[in-house]
């Protein structure tokens, strides 16, 4: 059966359309779920895309978090579905607290858009979890709050139940121990900065996204 | 009554701060010696309905927490500026 992915787009949301092109690229359904949305039932999966969700006003993800279709999203992933969040939506999930640490201005204070080398650091998630650990991977980043930040018993934790997916080559922004991405404990819910829905096609850069979009519609559970 | 409220929310200490930081490598150049330990933050002007002052921080206290600011990062402060 096609996996049914739902895309959220909240007032200001602009990686949308990407992220459902690339959902499509890898064979599954992708539809629209507009921010007021109470409900997720039917779909298998859930992305929160990149963008500018309600202005960004206050920080990233401030207001959002509060739009009712995440208390949704946060039922959807206490029952184990599939939540990814890209960018802004990695931004919107550690504000809603289903995912730990925050993100914080970059260091250096640029806004970065440019090419950025990744290693998998775990298969134990799903948007990783047809991916090969260790391998390198060449997906864009595009964004001036991410460094990604946590105290050091959140930082123990990551490492002990193995919730860091994936690590900058190079660490463009200041990032703690070099984070691009991380799960929940279940590793059912991810976040991370970069945009794997834009490293689709060779054509256009890269297609190392693939791999972590095909994981996700694949939306193998994972066993901890 | 009605209190106007200030909040100030700020990173917490052992938090980077890079704003703080570069404001603080542009001083020597704007000749201002001698500053240390900037750090930036934001400042929230409120009016508050409440029966008494202590009423009134603690419920501008409890909408900074779970709006104004991002406690894994930030904390948050609260005086009263003056009765409105």
């Amino acid at each position: 059966m096609t996996t049914r992915v739902g895309v959220v787009v909240f007032p200001g949301s602009n990686c949308e359309y990407d992220a459902a092109a690339a959902v499509t690229a890898v064979g599954a359904h992708s539809e629209f779920v507009w921010h007021t949305a109470t409900s997720l039932d039917g779909l298998d999966a859930v992305i929160l895309p990149g963008g500018f969700a309600h202005g960004d006003y206050l920080r990233p993800g401030a207001l959002a978090r509060f739009s009712p279709v995440m208390t949704a999203v946060a039922e959807f992933a206490a029952a184990g579905g599939s939540v990814l969040g890209i960018c802004n939506g990695f931004q919107v999930l550690t504000e809603a607290g289903l995912l730990p640490g925050a993100l914080q201005k970059n260091r250096g204070l640029t806004f970065l858009c440019q090419p950025s080398l990744l290693e998998v650091v775990t298969s134990n998630s799903i948007l990783t979890s047809r991916a090969t650990v260790g391998a390198t991977l060449s997906i864009p980043i595009n964004h001036f709050s991410g460094s990604y930040t946590c105290d050091d018993a959140t930082y123990e934790r990551l490492v002990a139940n193995d919730q860091i997916v994936l690590r900058y080559v190079e660490n463009p922004n200041g990032s703690r121990d070099a984070i691009a991405g991380v799960s929940n404990e279940a590793g059912n819910v991810v976040g991370l900065m970069p945009h794997p829905e834009r490293a689709m096609t060779a054509l256009l850069g890269s297609s190392d996204g693939r791999v972590l979009l095909e994981s996700f519609v694949a939306g193998k559970l994972v066993t901890r | 009554m009605k209190f106007s409220v200030v909040v100030e929310v700020s990173l917490r200490t052992g938090i980077a701060d890079p704003e703080g930081a570069t404001i603080e490598r542009a001083l020597p150049a704007l000749g201002f010696e001698g500053i240390s330990s900037v750090r930036a933050g934001k400042c929230f002007r409120l009016n508050v309905e409440a029966s008494s002052e202590a009423e009134a921080l603690e419920r501008a206290i409890a909408l900074a927490d779970r709006l104004l600011s991002n406690p894994v990062i930030e904390q948050s402060t609260a005086r009263i500026e003056a009765t409105a």
